[in-house]
């Protein structure tokens, strides 16, 4: 019993990490048609830089959390500058070129950081457990628990309440709307990329300490962030989030309980939700 | 230009006189809302074989959503339909249109990469055996038989019109939907249409949503006002246009450029 | 109606050169298999499923306007249960190649019920999910598959019962090649005319088509559906000319090199995707032998050069010299059609 609510918690976490590296994927999606495949390779980055440079101090972490953030951001703005370039190219031609990126910087990232699962060194105080309600749990996770709850309410606040975030979500509903506000809406799209890898970075960072970071690591990321944007609605954030808390527990507790067929209870989800909305999923741009 | 009406002769069925009284399209009930903003409430509206029916009214007032219901783009939200017998409420627009529901659309894309001759060829794919009802007689018919060979999109606006109606002409429908057939055409590309619609075989209801009420004046003989969704006048049309409350719906809401009665 | 007659001949005519470049590729094939090298016979035989695999490709993001990573499907389905026959004692190729054909077009069929209902991102997107899933299915089926092991030691097949196994490396480049081409030449064949026509007016304008009693889905299924048959014979090929299976060879990494091959060669040319499928191939397996480690590198690279060098891939590419060779000659030469030209934007 302990350890079903401890997974669950360690779900709820993982799903509202996967919501952070998710909502920059939706967005992407939703405003500027991008289908960013390189998405995954950022995270992957994030999560190895904070594996990197973390050395068992409060500061090193919090440094290591930011570089992740920034690269993340960095990997955005080549990924704006890169398809600004193909305007008017169709949709297909920008996601084969985010694949190229993202094989091209798998390639890096493993180059640089060999093709080990690394884990990230914590202060010594996030090392322990502590008794919560009865249940004996990692302080890392709880952390991290704290951390992503906190990007979750910032990242809502600045969607719901900035002129930014009103714009981006002006963008999703309806280009042209923006266009006529006096705003480019190819800005919109950069920006969002850029915010985007920056949530990636920083999502891999979080991840880390649970679950290590890897070759297959960004492969993963992608998969799961996909089927949580489709799932989600493709192009909402809060359903990303609701779908991304559902596919964090789906995966670890499932991965405990019934580790045979939990990579179809995802798709089999995904798959339920595609054929029960009846009309084709919005978000799909003319 | 002189047009014969024979050259577009009857599917086989129409011309058993008994089924011709059968064949009408009748929606019933339809509504139809975006969240608050309900587009279109209409208890009856019928479509009876050979009818010249025009459906006017301000912009916003749901010709185009009734259209669209009736096309089957657009599936109201309650309301039934029933066609030649058949309640089609459900039916998906191409099985609308191979039963002989046709129609234009306001921005006539077409197929910009196929030739004029093709387009008709698609359009006309299901009578494609039928040896009195050619691609190029009707292209002959709306006056591009010279552009046969030209891809669709060199044509101009007006042409693209056309080559709009010669397609959902080439599918032999009983009924025609035409949506704003005569926007953005000059006065000689739309006598021609006028020309083209007074050709249409007799059996053929055509209705069209128009702004242009030069059109409907010359072309419909039963017209249907609508506003914010809902049937606001409905009756003959020498009737409906000399109604002052038809004039003044459009002059109140700022059209009044298109409706000098 | 003399027009009409007209237009059918020359449309007839116009089917002609397509035959040219089948002619072209069994010259190649010839050649290659002339030569006295069992090493390059083996690399061209290796690389010939994927071609085929990469012709279904261009048959759905060509032709049906859909950009699809879903291919791997059937091209895996196909693949095990060649594997799966070979290995329980079933060893006639043509047994082999009708049972991945028809198992590939019900994979197909399947996704496709749920797939052609989209269109642009959200189809890429959602075959890249079917990718996902075939990926994840190799490797957790292991009673068929062999799990991530994968399957080796796969017996050869035989052309018919009591003729020797098909094992020398240029018999089976040759049975490769013969399949291949004549599956792209049906496949050309099939595409041709009013069939390309009527897909031709799908693409362009699907509520024209049906307002014109055209059931579009129900046109762009049955394509899936041939194209998954397609996928499911490359998927015999792979075996054949393999004769070993994993996960990763029916992954999504295949799922977007076979993409990019399909768009390196012009998505509606079929031939132009075979041979965008040798480039991709030879660029990973061949040159990056002098960089050993790096094949990713490249493959990405090559993606990024592709996508921004061969807009419209290599069919467009003479269409693209002459305009600009026409560009630099002065500036009154005439602007050229620009159909002929353009890429078919998958949004």
């Amino acid at each position: 019993m302990n350890t079903l609510v401890i997974t669950t918690v360690d779900g709820i976490a993982y799903g509202l990490l996967l919501a952070i590296a998710a909502a920059g994927l939706t967005v992407a999606f939703g405003a500027g048609g991008v289908l960013n495949l390189a998405h995954g390779t950022f995270i992957a980055a994030g999560g190895y830089i904070a594996a990197a440079w973390t050395a068992g101090t409060w500061g090193s972490l919090a440094t290591a959390i930011l570089l992740a953030t920034l690269a993340g951001a960095a990997g955005g703005g080549v990924l704006a500058a890169a398809t600004a370039g193909l305007r008017g190219r169709g949709h297909l031609d920008q996601a084969l070129l985010t694949f190229g990126i993202a094989l091209v910087g798998g390639d890096v990232l493993t180059a640089v950081f060999g093709s080990d699962v690394l884990r990230p060194r914590m202060p010594a105080a996030l090392e322990g457990t502590v008794a919560v309600a009865g249940y004996r749990y990692p302080v890392d996770r709880l952390a991290v628990l704290a951390v992503a709850v906190l990007v979750a309410v910032v990242g809502y606040v600045v969607l719901h309440r900035s002129r930014a975030g009103r714009l981006v979500r002006a963008t999703v509903d309806d280009r042209a709307m923006v266009a006529g506000v006096g705003v480019n809406p190819r800005t919109v799209d950069a920006a969002v990329l850029v915010a985007s890898g920056a949530l990636a970075g920083l999502a891999g960072a979080l991840t880390t300490p649970i679950l290590g970071v890897g070759p297959g690591t960004a492969d993963t990321a992608l998969l799961l962030s996909l089927i949580i944007v489709v799932c989600g609605g493709l192009g909402s954030v809060p359903g990303a989030v609701a779908a991304a808390i559902g596919v964090g527990v789906v995966q670890t507790v499932g991965v405990v309980t019934i580790p045979a067929l939990a990579p179809y209870l995802l798709i089999t989800a995904m798959a339920v939700v595609l054929l029960v909305r009846r009309r084709p999923v919005p978000g799909q741009v003319t | 230009m002189r047009i014969d009406p024979d050259q577009l002769p009857a599917p086989r069925s129409r011309r058993d006189p008994d089924h011709a009284h059968s064949t009408g399209l009748v929606a019933a009930g339809l509504r139809h809302a975006y969240g608050p903003l309900t587009v279109l409430d209409l208890d009856t509206f019928t479509i009876a074989p050979g009818d010249r029916h025009a459906v006017i009214g301000p912009n916003g007032a749901g010709k185009s959503t009734l259209l669209n219901v009736l096309a089957g783009t657009i599936r109201a939200q309650t309301g039934q339909l029933t066609y030649n017998g058949h309640t089609v409420t459900r039916w998906r627009p191409a099985w609308r249109a191979r039963a002989g529901i046709g129609r234009t659309f306001q921005h006539p894309a077409v197929w910009p990469d196929l030739t004029c001759l093709d387009c008709v060829r698609v359009g006309g794919w299901h009578h494609r055996r039928n040896p009195d009802h050619t691609p190029i007689q009707v292209l002959n018919l709306v006056g591009l038989a010279d552009q046969a060979d030209q891809p669709a999109s060199t044509l101009s606006h007006g042409h693209r019109r056309m080559l709009d109606l010669a397609v959902a002409i080439a599918g032999q429908p009983r009924i025609l939907l035409l949506d704003e057939p005569a926007a953005g055409l000059t006065d000689t590309d739309t006598g021609r249409l006028l020309d083209i619609l007074h050709g249409l075989p007799s059996w053929m209801a055509v209705v069209i949503i128009e702004h242009h009420m030069d059109v409907v004046a010359a072309f419909a003989d039963w017209i249907t006002v609508l506003h914010q969704g809902r049937r606001h006048t409905d009756g003959p049309a020498h009737l409906v246009r000399a109604d002052p409350a038809v004039a003044a719906l459009y002059l109140g809401t700022g059209g009044g450029d298109a409706a000098h009665p | 109606m003399r027009a009409f007659t007209q237009a059918v001949a020359v449309a007839r005519l116009r089917s002609l050169p397509m035959v040219a470049p089948l002619v072209v590729a069994a010259l190649a094939i010839i050649v290659v298999a002339v030569a006295a090298d069992p090493y390059l016979h083996t690399t061209v035989a290796r690389m010939l499923p994927f071609a085929l695999l990469a012709v279904s490709v261009a048959v759905v993001t060509g032709h049906a306007g859909l950009p699809t990573l879903g291919q791997v499907a059937p091209y895996a389905a196909g693949a095990y249960l060649t594997a799966r026959l070979a290995l329980t004692g079933i060893d006639l190729a043509i047994v082999h190649l009708l049972c991945a054909a028809v198992v590939g077009a019900v994979v197909a069929g399947l996704a496709g019920a749920v797939l052609v209902r989209h269109r642009g991102t959200v189809f890429l997107m959602l075959s890249l999910a079917v990718a996902e899933l075939t990926a994840i299915t190799a490797g957790q089926w292991r009673a068929v598959s062999g799990g991530t092991d994968g399957l080796a030691g796969i017996p050869a097949p035989r052309l018919l019962p009591g003729l020797p196994p098909l094992l020398g490396d240029r018999t089976v480049l040759l049975y490769a090649a013969t399949i291949t081409i004549a599956a792209t030449a049906v496949a050309v064949w099939l595409l041709r005319g009013d069939r390309r026509m009527l897909l031709t007016a799908t693409r362009a304008n699907e509520d024209r088509a049906r307002a014109s009693g055209h059931p579009v889905n129900a046109h762009l299924w049955m394509v899936h559906c041939a194209a998954g048959a397609m996928a499911g014979i490359a998927g015999t090929l792979l075996i054949h000319t393999h004769r070993w299976i994993t996960p990763a060879d029916v992954g999504f990494g295949t799922a977007a090199l076979v993409l990019l091959a399909a768009v390196i060669g012009g998505a509606r040319s079929l031939g132009g995707a075979a041979v965008g499928a040798v480039i991709v191939l030879g660029v990973r397996d061949v040159v990056a032998v002098e960089v050993p480690g790096h094949a990713p590198l490249l493959v990405g690279a090559l993606f990024v050069i592709g996508v921004y060098a061969l807009p419209g891939g290599l069919t467009a590419l003479p269409a693209r010299l002459r305009r600009r060779h026409r560009r630099h000659a002065g500036p009154h030469a005439a602007a050229p059609p620009t159909a002929a030209t353009s890429v078919r934007s998958t949004s």
